[in-house]
Parts: structure tokens; sequence; C-alpha cells
């Protein structure tokens, strides 16, 4: 199945080494409840509204052939038992207020897109980057991906959860230079609760990763109230620490609240639980604790 | 004397480190190296920009007196002489490096024989709130009854306008273009190595020679070269009894100095003006003040835009520096704090103020020195050396308005250079814009020049690039693209007075096609070049003959071989610009209609010309639909760029070729300084969704809010451009600090120059600021006062900016990557 890419971004400088191209897929059998993008979690095609941006034209009211928008005083409201998500109301929107987010490309198409950025690629020692969700979900789609970019000599850096199927994740290792490779809770009741899933597959195959001699980079989302105590980190830094690596690299990801409004484009809510940015303190306390442990660390991607 | 005793506070660093080498501890006086370079700053910071009339009044009384007694050239000598012997001079406490322009730093002179100011000239000078020159009344009184009235109707100004045909006069009010040379001299002049390897007596000996030369009989031009050479003669005199002044008054002021550290200095300062300019510099100290007195009398002889320029600084300076650290006669610090004492020097000099539609289109105190840092040798070698990375230093350590900088980044320059640039780009100073001299030699081979000129030269002002101490190039004015398109919409009219400013170009809704229309609008471009050609042809002239620049000729080489002056193709190499302004949003506007009108037919070319004309008022859903489904420059989109290329390619056919009066060409400059704010002031709503009243896109760069893919992007719409055929285009990218945290982050800002380099890219800058910033300086300016952005080709302060280049500022791209 053809995954639905809901961004590309150019100049991405912190998706690996070098200046990046960063494909973002839809859907994650994660449910991280501070997720940045709550649009990659669905793997069908969503529908973005940003109040902000409505000029109230409502020429999508008029278009629609479900009649499932209506305008209110809080803008256009979707009723979405109604609409099929046939992207009309996006298409006539004059300020893309309404958007549909998620687009089909097909390899040639992609790689095509690639291909543009490659004098910059090739100027910083930068590649490709696979991001969503979860890109694991798609491993037919993602490995002819980077088998088409391994043809073309770029380098390719994988971004997951590490929630796949062992023998996928080991057959993707084989096309992938680098892994950004998320930890965030060595418990496995917490974890589930954070984030919906237990941490035991994802602990199990960064172990297996790790024998391969793959090159990753352990990225932790430090967030205050979930994962930013000492014991919480100090567990993490003794699990990568036992790692079979070589040089093992964390980068510790402070949270940040800079997702909320996209939750509010969903039409969802956010952050009933909670979380906050850790203090600066905590930051250089959990650099402490792994670099004391020998492993090479840095705030931020 | 060694300055292994003056006492630094920082110590030294390797180079290319990074950090802030000052501390902003509230005791200290401010930044700078060490205390002497502190206070310099200080004053030169705090000081208020006045107006001096001393200048003024020599120069009227001198030609009261004498005009008509000699030949033009000889007159301006004399003049030149008349100013240099009575001038007061200013030596400061703390001083190496001396002289100024004014009795006093941040003093600026009149040129009334030039631009005679009003009364009420200076009164709105001395009262405006932005770009203020303070004068006491009773100076005006003095010029009011004085210079005023011997002027009246006998200034280049007047002679000008006097002069300029009816359709000129119709398209310069309508703002179609701009004039530079109205009220300032022709300059945008940088120098070569020469002044380091000669001294004024040296260059008399050159010009008694070619004088012993002329060839009475034979050349008809031989009596005018007589007199040109002869006042190149006078003005090498004048700037060394200029000097030698100095050095009388630093010895006297040694003879009763108390502080034996000082006084070893004034004696010390007094030795070099003995020398320099009359020799050549024998050391650093000398080399500096060498280009000092230069820069001074070119500054002081006319009022040339873009000041005056010391071109490959760091490359002049490097043997001095590296002859006397092997010799122990000096040490790094020492020749970096002389660095900073020029470097105070230069900020000390603000540009002459501005009236009129000039004053308008560039309201700025900078006057556009432009040191270049870095590149390529004459020989095509790395250019970088120690004094570059002290320079960098110097730039990083004062922050100050004054001098404007630029690295230049070839294929052969180390990464170490690119990434020290980076850092002291992230300081978010507003400079150092970045250079590629790949592409700018090869712009000017194909202009002509020899490679070994080409090589040696480089950008002076904005972007602008020239072959250093060889060449007059003059950028004569702005050319306003999108209001060329304004007016072929409008058969010819300006919209926003309803006057005639063009020529009829056939209604557009009877175009049944988009090369109707484009075809319109190349008519329309060519009658606009051909007004300003003309024009600008009439006023080198005007120069030539009245206001001719015989210090500036001594300096600039063949001048003296040919006899002729700078500004009559004395020099090697002679130019004449036009810089043309709104690539984007012409790109922009010609895609809606492209696309909306002719291809999918989204709307009428009526419904379009009816919305703009109402400036979208009530039409917003139009305009949106505009803004968000219109394939726009910038984003390496086929369909926008294409569209660019055109216009690009037919701008160079329009001017490209146009012969000037010195028997070379016009050639085409895609710079915009500040004149995209007042371009865009004159203009109506555009049919890219633009609003009436809002800047224009700045040089080659994509609209406001346009390019929506990111630096990459924006890069690489740029290089389709064949950029070598222009001379220099501007590419104003705006980063927020988030995005150059981390030394990686610095790299990558390198890869991204360089990357654009390889494509072609003549020139890119960096805002590294964020609107939170911007906002809460408009909101609390007191607290920002030291907030400097960079603008289309240079930096200013952005509480020195008026609300629309304020608001010009903020509304720019944000590159966010979060």
């Amino acid at each position: 199945m053809i995954p639905l890419i809901f961004d590309i971004k150019r100049y991405a400088i912190n998706d690996g080494p070098g200046i990046r191209i960063t494909i973002f897929m839809k859907g994650c059998p994660l449910s991280c409840k501070w997720c940045h993008n709550p649009e990659s979690q669905s793997v069908a095609a969503q529908k973005l509204y940003t109040e902000k941006n409505c000029i109230g034209a409502q020429e999508c009211i008029t278009v629609c052939p479900e009649n499932a928008l209506e305008l209110t005083p809080k803008g256009i409201v979707t009723d979405f038992n109604a609409c099929t998500l046939c992207g009309k109301c996006a298409d006539v929107c004059p300020t893309k207020a309404m958007e549909m987010s998620g687009t089909m490309y097909g390899v040639e198409e992609l790689i095509e897109i690639i291909e543009k950025e490659r004098i910059h690629i090739e100027h910083s020692g930068g590649g490709v980057t696979f991001s969503g969700g979860e890109p694991l979900m798609h491993s037919g789609f993602l490995l002819e991906m980077l088998q088409a970019c391994g043809e073309k000599g770029l380098h390719r850096t994988v971004d997951t959860s590490g929630f796949a199927d062992t023998k996928t994740l080991l057959e993707v290792a084989k096309y992938t230079e680098l892994f950004l490779y998320d930890v965030k809770h060595m418990d496995s009741e917490v974890h589930k609760k954070w984030t919906g899933v237990s941490n035991r597959l994802i602990l199990e195959n960064l172990k297996m990763l790790a024998e391969t001699n793959a090159e990753i980079n352990i990225r932790i989302p430090l967030i205050k109230n979930v994962n930013a105590d000492e014991k919480s980190v100090t567990e993490i830094a003794e699990f990568v620490a036992a790692l079979s690596m070589k040089k093992p690299m964390v980068n510790i990801l402070p949270y940040h609240n800079i997702a909320a409004n996209k939750y509010s484009k969903l039409g969802s809510s956010y952050n009933e639980f909670n979380m906050a940015e850790p203090l600066e303190e905590e930051q250089n306390k959990a650099l402490a604790i792994f670099e004391g442990l020998g492993i090479k660390a840095e705030i931020g991607g | 004397m060694t300055f292994a005793d003056v006492q630094t506070i920082v110590p030294e660093r390797p180079a290319g480190a990074e950090g802030n080498f000052y501390t902003t501890d509230k005791n200290k006086i401010g930044p700078g190296m060490n205390e002497r370079v502190q206070r310099l700053r200080k004053l030169s910071v705090e000081t208020q920009e006045s107006l001096s009339i001393e200048r003024g009044l020599i120069t009227t009384r001198f030609y009261k007196e004498n005009y008509g007694k000699y030949s033009e050239p000889v007159m301006r000598a004399l003049n030149f002489l008349e100013i240099c012997k009575q001038k007061t001079l200013y030596i400061g406490d703390d001083e190496l490096i001396v002289a100024e322009r004014g009795p006093f730093p941040k003093t600026v002179p009149t040129f009334p024989e030039l631009t005679c100011h009003s009364v009420e000239d200076f009164q709105v000078l001395n009262t405006r709130d932005q770009q203020r020159y303070t004068i006491p009344q009773e100076d005006i009184d003095t010029y009011e009854r004085e210079v005023i009235p011997y002027w009246e109707g006998r200034t280049m100004r007047e002679r000008i306008f006097n002069h300029v045909p009816e359709e000129w006069k119709r398209a310069y009010e309508a703002g179609v273009f701009t004039e530079f040379m109205e009220q300032r001299a022709p300059g945008h002049t940088a120098l070569d190595g020469a002044i380091y390897q000669k001294g004024m007596l040296d260059y008399k000996k050159e010009i008694k020679a070619h004088i012993n030369r002329l060839d009475f009989l034979n050349d008809p031009e031989a009596t005018e070269k007589l007199e040109q050479l002869k006042a190149m003669d006078i003005s090498c005199d004048a700037v060394i009894i200029f000097a030698e002044r100095h050095a009388a008054l630093v010895e006297k002021m040694a003879a009763t100095e108390s502080n034996p550290k000082r006084q070893k200095e004034l004696k010390r300062i007094a030795e070099v003006c003995r020398w320099v300019p009359a020799n050549a510099p024998r050391n650093m100290w000398e080399a500096i003040q060498m280009y000092w007195f230069v820069h001074l009398g070119t500054i002081t002889e006319l009022n040339g835009w873009d000041a005056m320029n010391p071109g490959h600084f760091d490359q002049h300076l490097t043997p001095f520096y590296e002859r006397e650290l092997a010799e122990g006669t000096i040490t790094r610090d020492a020749a970096k704090e002389l660095i900073s004492c020029f470097w105070i020097k230069v900020n000390n000099h603000p540009a002459p103020p501005k009236v009129g539609i000039t004053a308008r289109e560039s309201g700025t105190f900078n006057d556009f020195t432009n040191i270049n840092v870095g590149g390529i040798k004459p020989d095509g070698s790395d250019g970088v050396s120690e004094v570059s990375y002290m320079i960098l230093e110097v730039i990083e350590e004062l922050h100050v308005l004054q001098p404007g900088n630029s690295v230049h980044i070839a294929e052969v320059t180390p990464d170490k250079f690119v990434k020290a640039a980076g850092h002291l780009i992230r300081q978010g100073h507003g400079y150092p814009s970045v250079f590629n001299p790949d592409v700018y030699v090869q712009e000017m081979l194909n202009q002509g020049k020899s490679l070994q000129d080409a090589r040696e030269g480089g950008c002076s002002g904005c972007i602008e690039v020239g072959a250093f101490g060889k060449e007059a190039y003059l950028l004569t004015g702005y050319l306003n693209v999108p209001k060329v398109l304004e007016i072929t919409l409008n058969n010819g009219i300006n919209p926003v007075t309803g006057k005639v400013a063009g020529i009829e170009t056939g209604d557009p809704r009877t175009f049944t096609s988009y090369e109707e229309l484009y075809e319109a609008f190349l008519k329309q471009l060519n009658y606009v070049v051909d007004q300003k050609v003309r024009v600008s042809n009439y006023i080198d002239q005007m120069f030539a003959k009245y206001a001719p620049a015989p210090f500036l000729s001594v300096v600039i080489e063949d001048c003296i071989e040919r006899g002729k002056d700078y500004y009559n193709g004395g020099p090697r190499y002679n130019t004449n610009y036009i810089q043309c302004t709104g690539l984007g949003t012409t790109t922009d506007s010609l895609s809606v209609l492209k696309k909306h009108v002719f291809e999918d037919r989204t709307f009428s070319m009526e419904t379009l010309l009816q919305a703009v004309s109402k400036n979208f008022e009530g039409e917003e859903v139009l305009r949106q639909r505009i803004l968000n489904r219109t394939p726009f420059w910038g984003n390496d989109d086929e369909y926008a760029d294409s569209i660019a290329i055109q216009v690009y390619d037919d701008l160079l056919a329009a001017i490209d070729g146009k012969p000037n009066t010195k028997g070379e060409t016009f050639h085409l400059n895609m710079l915009s300084t500040t004149c995209h704010v007042y371009f865009g002031l004159v203009l109506g709503a555009t049919p890219n969704g633009r609003l009436a009243k809002k800047s224009i896109s700045d040089g080659t760069s994509p609209s406001h809010g346009s390019d929506i893919h990111g630096p990459t992007n924006v890069v690489r719409s740029l290089g389709k451009l064949d950029q070598t055929k222009s001379g220099g285009t501007l590419l104003n990218l705006r980063f927020v600090p988030s995005l150059l945290k981390r030394d990686k982050d610095i790299e990558n800002l390198g890869h991204l120059i360089r990357s654009y380099f390889a494509l072609g890219g003549h020139h890119i800058q960096f805002n590294i600021v964020d609107t939170a910033t911007l906002l809460a300086a408009q909101a609390c300016p007191e607290d920002y006062k030291d907030l400097l952005v960079r603008m289309a080709g240079y930096s200013d302060y952005f509480n020195d900016m008026n609300a629309d280049l304020q608001q010009e500022v903020i509304d720019r791209t944000q590159n966010e990557s979060l």
C-alpha cells in the first residue's frame, strides 16, 4: 500500500547530518500524548481547518456534495459523519484555511522531488530522512524508496519509534545509513499510559538493531511530569549504556508546547495531562546523567 | 614603538573562534577590545549627527572670488586645496588614526555647488524624528546670508532639472525611476592596492612626466589634458598639506602632553602624518592612515554616492602585518587595535543629508563604505589571511553602523573562514553580506575587463561589483519594474495620480493573449529605459564638465595616463548601471495575469483591474485566491521561474549595451538598497495581491511571504537566472536565530551559501532576528537602540528607520524551523 505523505520538508537540519529533505508519512501505531504531528497518527487522509485563516468566503459550504459543512460562530464546522473527505472544500478555499492532509506520491515522483535538493545535499553531506508517523508501518513503500535513494547515492535516515515487526526493521536496516530511534520511558506501564503501547518491542528491537552495528542516534523527548525526573532518565541511560554499540549518540529533545494549535486544527483537545517543558536545570541534569555513563549526548536534534 | 604596553581586556583567541569578544558588563564603557577603543566607540556612537557649514562657506567664498579665472578642473582642485588649508582640524583623545571630514566626529559638511540646502531643508533636518542632523540657527542664518544667494540657479541639481525633458520628469515624478546624481556626485568607488605602493609625491612625478609628454601640435585635447593634470597635481599637494597640518597640530599637542604614554603616541601620529600620504606607507599604521587621508580627500572634494571604499582591505594590510609581525614591531592586538580605530573613524562619517525624492528613497546615515573581507587574490588564489579574521573580530566587537562589510566566499575559500563568517552572521548585527567572487569575476569578464583586474575587483556599496581602483562604475538610479507593469495595465497612465507617465500601449482589456500583454509591457519598458539613459548621459556630461574630481582621478588607474577626469573616461573602465528593482513583484503579477486571466480564466482582466484599482477593497476572496493559488517566484517552480527569467533577460536586453558618454555602455544591475520601500509607496495595488503602498520585492528576492518552500527552493529559483550577465543581483533571506543555534547549524548555513554559489549566485544576505524582537523594538525603541537589521544591501539601525521600513522588515518571510 502506498502511504499518504503529509509533509515534505526542505532545509531540514535537525533530522540527520547536513541539509536534508524529510518525507513525513501518515500513520503511527503509537499515540503519544505530546505528539508534535497529530495529523500523522491516522493513516487516512484528514481535513485540517485553521479558523484564523478563514475569511468566511463560504465557498466550501456551497461546494460540499454531502452538505457536511456549517458556518458557526467558531468558523466552519465539519460533520465528520457526513464528510467523505473528498477534498472539494479544500480545493475551493481561497486562503487554505481548509486543507487536506495526506497526498499520495509514486516512488519516481518522490525521487524527482528529492533530486531537486541534490546540490544542497551534496554540498552539506546531507540526504533524505523518512519520518512520520511511523515509516516502518509502510515497509513495502519504504524499502522501495530506500533502495531507489541508495541507487542515487543518497544518504538515508529513518526516523522511527521502533514499534515495528523485528524482521521488517532488520530488513530496512540493510538500506539505511542512520536511524533516529526514539526511547521514551523504561517502564512499560508508564510507556503504555503515555503512548498507547508497551515499550517491550521497542526496546527489544533497539537491542537487535544495535547488534547489527547500525548507526543509531537515540532520541529522547524530555517531558516534565513524564520522563524528565532523575530516575526515568537514569534508567534510559543505563539501558543505552548496555547496548552493544560502539559510540552511542543521544539527542535530548526538550518538549515544547508548539503543537497545541495543530490539535485545534484537527478539532481535538490537547494536554489534559499536565505535560510541561523541562526546566533548563532538568535538561542539564539529564545531559550529565548520560555523560556520566560515557554516552555522547546533546540537547536538541 | 610597539603596543606591548596597551592593555588588553580580552585575551587573544584562535582565529575563527566563536563567541562574544567583549563583556557587556554595565561598569564597562561599552564594546571594544580595550578601553581606548571602547571610549572612541562610545563617542562615535553617542554623538548626534550634525551639519557643518564650514566647507560650504569656504567653497562659496572661493567661487565668488575666483569663478571664471581658471579652467573647471583647476578651479575644483584649488577649491579642494582651500578646504584642506582652512578646515578646522580635530584630534580626539585616544585616537591613533586621525582626521575628520567635519570639525568634529559625526559632523557632515555641505556641498552647495551640487545641491544647496534651503533654510527649510535645514529646519526639517534639524527637527525630524529620524535621520536627524542638528544645525545651530546661527549657522542657518549665515548660510542664508552668504551661501544660498550665490548658488541660486547655479547648483548642479538646478542645472540638471532645468534641462531634463518633460517625458523624463513625468516618469521621475511618478516614481518609475530615481536619479542618483541629481544631488550627489557619482561615486561607488573602491581602491586597489596602488596607494600602498605609491605616495602623493610619486603620483606628482607621474603627473609631471605626462605633462611633459603632452603633444600640443598633434593632440587636439592636449590643453584640456594639461588642465586636468595640473588639477590632479594641485590636489596631491592639497592632501599632503592637509596631513602636515595634522602633524603640526599633533606635535604641538605632544609638547604639552603630560601623560608620557600619550605623548609617545602623539609623536608617532605626527611621524605618520609627516610621512603619508606624501610617501608610500612603510608599516601597518601608516598604511591605514594613508588610506584614511585618501578616503577623506575624496569625500571632501565631492560627496560621491557610496563614500569611498578601501576594497580588499585585508589583502592590502596583510603584507605590512606579516612583515612587522616577523620583525617583532607589531603584535596581533596592536594591529587589531589600529583596525578598530579605523573602523570607528568610518563610523564617524554619516552620509550627507539628502533632499526631495532622493531623501525618500535613501533615508539613512549609512554612506555605504563596504569593506571586502576574504575572497581571492589577483592571481586567483585564496585571499584569506589572519588580518581577515581580525577584521571579523573587530566587526563583531564594535557592532557599529559603518563601515558596511562583506565576506567573499569563492570555491578556494577555506571552510574555516566560512564558519567564522557564519558565527558573525548569527550575531544578528545585519552584516556581513556574502559574495561569490567566482561569479562576479565572470560578470566583469563579460563586460570586457581583464582577468587580473576582475579578480582585484569586488563589491562596493550594496551589491554592485567593479574593478577596484580602475573603474568608474556609476549607478545612475533605480528602475521600478512593477510600476512599468502598472503603467502598462493603465495604457500609459499612472493610476495613482491619473497623469500620463509612459506611452500608450493599448487597453489591456482588449488583449487576447498573455504574449500581447507582455509585448505591451516590453514597449513600455524600453520607452522608460530610453528616457533614463538619455538623461543619465546628459548628467554625466554635466559632471565631467562642471564637477570634475581631480583628486579621485589621481588614485584611479589610467586617469593620469589618459589626462582625463574620473567622470570623463579617465579610468580604465567606465560603466553605467541602471538598477532594476522588484523582480519578484513583477514576476508574481505576470504569473497571476498569465495563469488566471489568460490560461485558466479564473477571472477576467476587467475583474482583476477593477479589484486592483480598488486596492482589493471588498475583494479579499479574490486576493486570497491569488495569494494562495498562483505559482510565485522563489519556490523552484518552473511556471513562475520561467517568467522571472524572461523578465530578467528582457531587462538585460533593454539596458545592456546602450552607449554612455565615455565610449562604453550601460549594464543591468539588480539591487534595491531601500528604494523598494519608496517604489512601493508610489505604487497602487498590484495583480499579485500586494496592497497599495506596500514595499515591492527587493533586488531579485522573492516577494514577501511568497517563498513557502524554504531557503533551498529560493536559492534554486535565483540560481536559474544567468547572473553573470548583470553587474549584481541581491538575495535577502531572513533567518530566525533558532535556525542558527548550534555549530552544526552554522555549518549548514555555509553549505546553503556554497550550494547557492555553485548554482551561480552573486550575493546572499541574512537577517537574523525574530518577529517578537522586532515588535518589541517597535513598542519600546529605547531598549533596542543597538538593533541592527540588514536591509537590501546594507545594514541600518531598526530605530532609525521610518515606520514603513520597519514594517517591511517585519513582513519578510521567516524561515521558521520547528
